[in-house]
């Protein structure tokens, strides 16, 4: 391995290396003709890790997942997923590993139990292994009472519980989760998430999963954050908070851009708009208010002090926040959307 | 989005006192079959569980057998030598109904891509060979039971029952359900859209069958048409249901020589045993080319 100053940097805190890393990635890219949607990345995950990629819609997040899980061929690098490599030895790293997908991928005409004994066969579990282990994923997810009723019945919450269940249903030792929240209400998140926690406690299993909404990153053990096809910084949830330090102020006024002038003039500090808001950073916020009424000369209308979040650090890395992120690129979709119409009219 | 997600206990299931492990085996033919046969009988169960399609599927066949058949009698009875006009397209019709619902079958795969589920086959430790081989036997199966359904209105249109008979007509549509799975499978795996897939299905459907000679008798047909029935390989599945179903009959020669005069190909009547190694050779060819299909795809 390379000890590099910047994958050292990127490694962050690792847990004691006892055993071999469930994930070793080295270098890993993906282009769809002249888009480069995964530009060389590199990591390790450990064994027993809860692992979160972070970044907005369209970073490479569910391009690198589904090179991992042996979905996608890489263009370029090499990945070894629970010591297999994932190019090589494609079965070997299925065998070992659990998918739960961003979207549905259930028989709806089958039940509960249908499906999960489908992915038992197919997987080769042990025969009189399979209705115990069944039982148990079933319960795990609270949903043993309804086995027996069609896929068809079951709410959004309810059908992303079983597929976690059938992601479990072989004992793999490593579970991709997909963005595994995504378009969920906010208790049935939770609900997951407790799943999540459980099976950390229960089943030594690793998790990796990708996710786009910052305060579930919070739960992972190590993230990644993506941007652009890049890890753009790796490292523990409260490293990275901790390495953003100062805190948070945003501010609404009379007049934003008078506001960043004075900030600039007469406290020296840097600030941009944010999500509508005039936002900057400073070392004790609650303390530097006071000062901010007396002396900034522009009308306040409310003022906001927060610790530093996910959210600051991904703006700090990337230079905007994750929802800035995605509705720039919402807009230039519907940009070339709006070319593609103009063009075809002329 | 600012609502912050806690984990929470409440809801969330038990903790299970001793965990269940199980072992995934490493490929062998065994989990294979394991595999083939699980992708067998989830085409069975949704067949079963979706009745709508077991009646939608027999609506067109039923339709040319009583409607047709009993309409045109009027017309044909001078030319049939007496024979019923439904007598006569009846083993036409046994293969159309096998042909709807082995495609109806392959279709599946395009809907599974639609709604996901292909993909929880795809990443499964198996090879793809067995998930098309599974899902061509499921369609072959399914067929097959529809067929059973027609073969038992026989008497309807005055077939009698005999043990070869059932045997005969049985192994041939078996053996076609197989064939047109196969080709349905192929083209699933190119056409990402169900309508697409709908609309192709109509498209070749009823080509092969108004060409295969099911409607009329195959002797001294126009030069063009002629080319086309001996180049359809539905040709070669009707005709050899046709010669099992006349063989039942009591009629007379002259009315055997008009209605069942055989496939020839320049003046040499094809054996049957030959008729239907092409339909088998046919159907393994097509499955060779979705196998191959299957496993290039990511």
């Amino acid at each position: 391995m390379e000890t590099s100053a910047d994958t050292a940097r990127l490694d962050g805190r690792r847990p004691a290396p006892s055993r071999p890393p469930a994930i070793v990635v080295q270098d890993l890219a993906k282009s769809f003709g002249e888009v480069q949607a995964v530009r060389g990345v590199s990591f390790e995950v450990a064994m027993g890790e809860v692992f979160g990629f972070l970044g907005p819609n369209g970073a490479g997040k569910s391009t690198t997942i589904n090179m991992l899980c042996t979905l996608a061929k890489p263009s370029a690098g090499s990945a070894t997923v629970a010591g297999h490599d994932v190019m090589r030895e494609r079965d070997d790293v299925r065998r070992h590993i659990g998918l739960v997908f961003q979207d549905p991928t259930l028989d709806s005409y089958l039940s509960a139990k249908e499906n999960l004994r489908l992915h038992a066969e197919l997987y080769g579990v042990e025969r009189s292994l399979v209705m115990p282990r069944m039982q148990q994923v079933l319960e795990m997810v609270g949903l043993w009472e309804r086995r027996d009723s069609p896929v068809a019945t079951f709410s959004g919450g309810m059908r992303r519980r079983l597929e976690i269940a059938r992601g479990l249903m072989h004992s793999p030792r490593i579970l991709f989760l997909d963005e595994p929240t995504i378009g969920l209400d906010p208790q049935t998140r939770s609900s997951i998430w407790s799943y999540i926690q459980l099976l950390k406690e229960t089943e030594d299993i690793t998790i990796f999963m990708t996710t786009h909404y910052m305060d579930e990153a919070e739960f992972c053990d190590r993230i990644a954050i993506m941007d652009q096809g890049e890890i753009v910084v790796l490292d523990t949830p409260e490293a990275l908070k901790a390495s953003v330090g100062a805190d948070r102020v945003t501010i609404d006024t009379e007049d934003d851009e008078a506001a960043i002038r004075a900030l600039e003039e007469r406290f020296g500090i840097e600030a941009t708009v944010a999500e509508g808001a005039v936002t900057f950073r400073v070392q004790s916020g609650e303390e530097f208010v006071p000062r901010l009424f007396a002396e900034l000369g522009v009308p306040i209308r409310a003022v906001n002090v927060s610790r530093p979040t996910l959210d600051d650090v991904f703006m700090s890395y990337t230079g905007t926040t994750i929802r800035d992120a995605e509705g720039s690129q919402d807009k230039q979709t519907s940009k070339m959307f709006m070319q593609v119409v103009t063009g075809a009219r002329r | 989005m600012s609502t912050t997600v806690q984990p929470t206990t409440a809801g969330a299931g038990h903790v299970p006192s001793e965990i269940v492990r199980v072992h995934v085996p490493a490929r062998s033919w065994r989990s294979e079959l394991r595999a083939v046969k699980i992708v067998w009988r989830r085409e069975l169960l949704r067949f079963v569980n979706d009745r709508l399609r077991i009646v939608t599927a027999l609506v067109q066949p039923l339709l040319f057998l009583f409607v047709l058949g009993s309409g045109l009698q009027q017309l044909s009875s001078a030319s049939t030598h007496g024979v019923d006009l439904k007598t006569f397209i009846y083993p036409g019709i046994l293969c159309l109904a096998v042909m709807f619902t082995a495609m109806f079958s392959a279709a599946s795969i395009v809907w599974d891509r639609e709604f996901g589920f292909l993909r929880e086959m795809m990443v499964a430790p198996v090879r793809r060979s067995s998930i098309v081989v599974g899902k061509c036997l499921g369609g072959a199966t399914v067929a097959g039971f529809q067929g059973v359904i027609l073969l038992l209105l026989a008497w309807a249109v005055h077939v009698p029952y005999s043990v070869s008979l059932v045997l005969g007509v049985f192994a041939i549509q078996l053996l076609l359900a197989f064939s047109i799975t196969a080709f349905g499978v192929m083209a699933a795996v190119r056409i990402k859209q169900m309508q697409s897939f709908m609309g192709l299905m109509q498209m070749i459907v009823m080509p092969l069958f108004f060409l295969s000679g099911a409607l009329y008798p195959v002797a001294n047909l126009p030069g063009w048409l002629a080319v086309l029935n001996r180049l359809d390989p539905l040709t070669y599945a009707v005709d050899p249901m046709r010669r099992i179903v006349f063989n039942h009959l009591d009629i007379s020669t002259g009315a055997r020589q008009a209605l069942d005069p055989g496939v020839t190909w320049w003046g040499w009547r094809v054996p049957t045993l030959l008729e239907v190694a092409i339909v088998f050779v046919m159907g393994l060819v097509m499955l060779g080319i979705a196998i191959w299909e299957f496993s290039a795809t990511e």
